[in-house]
């Protein structure tokens, strides 16, 4: 009884640690200005991604001709596209897919590079050499290369353009893994979770990934609006989401034929697309310093 | 330091093979057939049964790669589909054009970058490192393709100083070194500035100060020099990723380089171009990677010991 009763207390006070670790990080987060504007600029962001259907004044793909290349007027605040759609429409609605790109790209290049970075670096031996040969040969290849080339074999679309971003983003992950597994794996508390019967995965789940959370967290954050990039070069191109789908990288594309007549086809997606990069990094900046130990004083 | 360079050289071999390997693979597996391509609707059976014949597109994937890799070691990267030229012939004449283009850029970048990065860190919190570090950051946010076409726009259309696209001297060459310079200059910035930080903060800048140096020479000899190894990284990295990586960039100025080769030969499912061209960018982006590392040595001599 007493035992069940002490181990009662070191949880509560252990959730009690945890919560004003949080709550400490939150408090630096909130005392830097740059991060706090970047948070503000992402949930703007976010706002119109959600409420684009009510916020948007016309429908993104209806064409009407008669107003074609027509320029930002109080009908037509952003102005019109070659085929007369409304470019403020679709630019709300570009926000969807531009954080869906960004947040689900992210998601899986985590997963997998943290699943692939805790195998090599708490297995260590053949497995950890196998591994790190195979990030060493997708760092190898330029981002923009390979990212085309896995779209090419797949084919254009939102899914494909995902996964190729996501591929391609693995070995950063990995490698962050790997190197916090190294230096966590040593540490008393895992021995003391081995000790007491903790299987490899629980071990892995429970005590080292809470630990090498934050520079995951960082690295996350910084990636998401490096994958919005990405998203937007490749549509560029002519090779990730392709018309009529409102997508900002896409849109720039159709507008660089009216450059000289039309220049807001390509202004407007353009600040877009570096509003919404500029709030992803605000925000990495300020969760890195809000996270770095070194900084706590 | 010689046993290092021979054995990072070494290391470098599977990793080629990795390179080679995966892109052999999406190219195998990409959808359509380039034989329809080259030979337009009007071809007969018997044409594109012939061209695949010529190609080397028949056989299972082990035969084409088993053949590929045969090739490969006699240093036979291949026919370009739409030229007939070899694959390397068409390297040799694009490489240069890429690197031209990356030094240029990086030449920019550095002289921009370092520049602001260190009065930033020596002026920390002042309205210039203010100033600086936002328009880093709008730098680093801002897609180079549209910064690219804004100064198209700016200084081909409107004001008709600089040439819009081609690459036929050094003036075609201005547009796309900024477009692609200023915004590795950003980087390099907030990487200078962070670094510098770090270091003008160490005891040994205090004895400096305490012997009567002045501010400049603490800064160059002092300061700089230990802020470089960080800084070199991120040169060296965007160096090696613009020899091969400056897609975009190359597209929309038609400058005729490595990057825009390959973006239409994946458009075009010109599979030996890409497959050339991709494990040619690697080797180029694991040498400078490389010559980055044999640089540290010169820059830290902590470094040079652990190279004996």
């Amino acid at each position: 009884m007493e035992k069940t009763k002490d181990l009662t207390s070191s949880s509560e006070a252990g959730s009690i640690k945890k919560r004003s670790q949080v709550k400490e990080v939150w408090r630096r987060f909130c005392r830097n200005k740059q991060a706090m504007v970047g948070m503000c600029m992402l949930l703007l962001l976010i706002f119109a991604a959600i409420f684009a259907d009510i916020i948007a004044p016309y429908d993104p793909v209806e064409q009407d001709i008669i107003n074609r290349l027509k320029p930002p007027s109080s009908a037509h605040w952003f102005g019109t596209d070659e085929l007369g759609r409304d470019i403020f429409s679709r630019i709300l609605y570009g926000s969807r897919i531009s954080l869906t790109v960004g947040l689900i790209a992210v998601g899986l290049s985590s997963i997998v590079g943290c699943a692939l970075g805790a195998i090599a670096g708490y297995y260590g031996g053949v497995l950890d050499n196998i591994i790190m040969r195979c990030t060493d040969v997708l760092m190898a290849i330029p981002s923009i290369l390979l990212n085309i080339s896995i779209v090419a074999a797949l084919g254009t679309g939102l899914q494909n353009v995902m996964i190729a971003i996501g591929i391609s983003s693995v070995p950063a992950y990995c490698r962050i893994m790997r190197a916090s597994l190294l230096s966590l794996k040593e540490q008393e508390f895992v021995d003391a979770s081995r000790a007491a019967g903790a299987s490899d995965v629980h071990i892995i789940i429970h005590h080292i990934l809470p630990n090498s959370l934050a520079p995951l967290i960082v690295q996350a954050t910084l990636k998401i609006g490096g994958a919005i990039l990405s998203c937007a070069s490749m549509s560029f191109i002519g090779l990730g989401i392709v018309p009529p789908t409102p997508e900002w990288g896409a849109m720039l594309s159709t507008g660089r034929d009216f450059l000289r007549d039309a220049p807001h086809l390509t202004a407007f997606p353009g600040m877009a697309i570096m509003f919404a990069v500029f709030a992803m990094n605000l925000m990495g900046d300020g969760l890195r310093d809000a996270l770095d130990p070194k900084l706590k004083n | 330091m010689l046993k290092y360079i021979g054995r990072r050289l070494l290391m470098m071999i599977p990793v080629m093979l990795g390179v080679i390997l995966i892109v052999f693979t999406l190219m195998y597996i990409t959808p359509g057939d380039p034989v329809d391509t080259l030979l337009g609707d009007d071809a007969t059976p018997e044409m594109a049964e012939q061209l695949r014949e010529e190609l080397g597109l028949n056989g299972t994937y082990i035969e084409r790669l088993g053949k590929y890799l045969v090739n490969l070691a006699h240093g036979d990267l291949g026919i370009c589909y739409s030229t007939k030229q070899p694959v390397m012939d068409r390297i040799i004449q694009t490489f240069p054009n890429s690197l031209k283009l990356a030094g240029c850029s990086v030449l920019l970048s550095v002289a921009i970058g370092l520049t602001l990065g260190i009065v930033s860190a020596v002026k920390q919190y002042s309205l210039f490192d203010n100033i600086a570090m936002t328009l880093a950051m709008i730098g680093n946010a801002m897609p180079n393709f549209w910064q690219g076409l804004l100064l198209m726009l700016l200084f081909a259309l409107h004001w008709k100083i600089l040439p819009a696209s081609g690459f036929d001297g050094w003036t075609y060459m201005i547009l796309p070194a900024i477009t692609i310079g200023t915004s590795s200059a950003a980087a390099v910035a907030r990487m200078t500035r962070s670094s510098m930080l770090e270091v003008i903060r160490q005891d040994y800048i205090t004895t400096a100060e305490a012997k009567g140096q002045t501010e400049l020479k603490i800064i160059i000899f002092h300061a700089l020099k230990n802020a470089l190894i960080p800084v070199i990284t991120t040169i060296g990295i965007q160096f090696g990723h613009l020899l091969g990586g400056a897609v975009l960039t190359e597209s929309i100025f038609a400058v005729p380089g490595v990057g825009k080769m390959m973006v239409d030969a994946i458009k075009a499912r010109n599979y030996p171009v890409v497959q050339g061209g991709v494990l040619m960018v690697a080797l180029t982006f694991s040498l400078v990677n490389l010559a980055v590392d044999i640089l540290y040595a010169f820059v830290d001599p902590r470094i040079r010991s652990q190279y004996k």
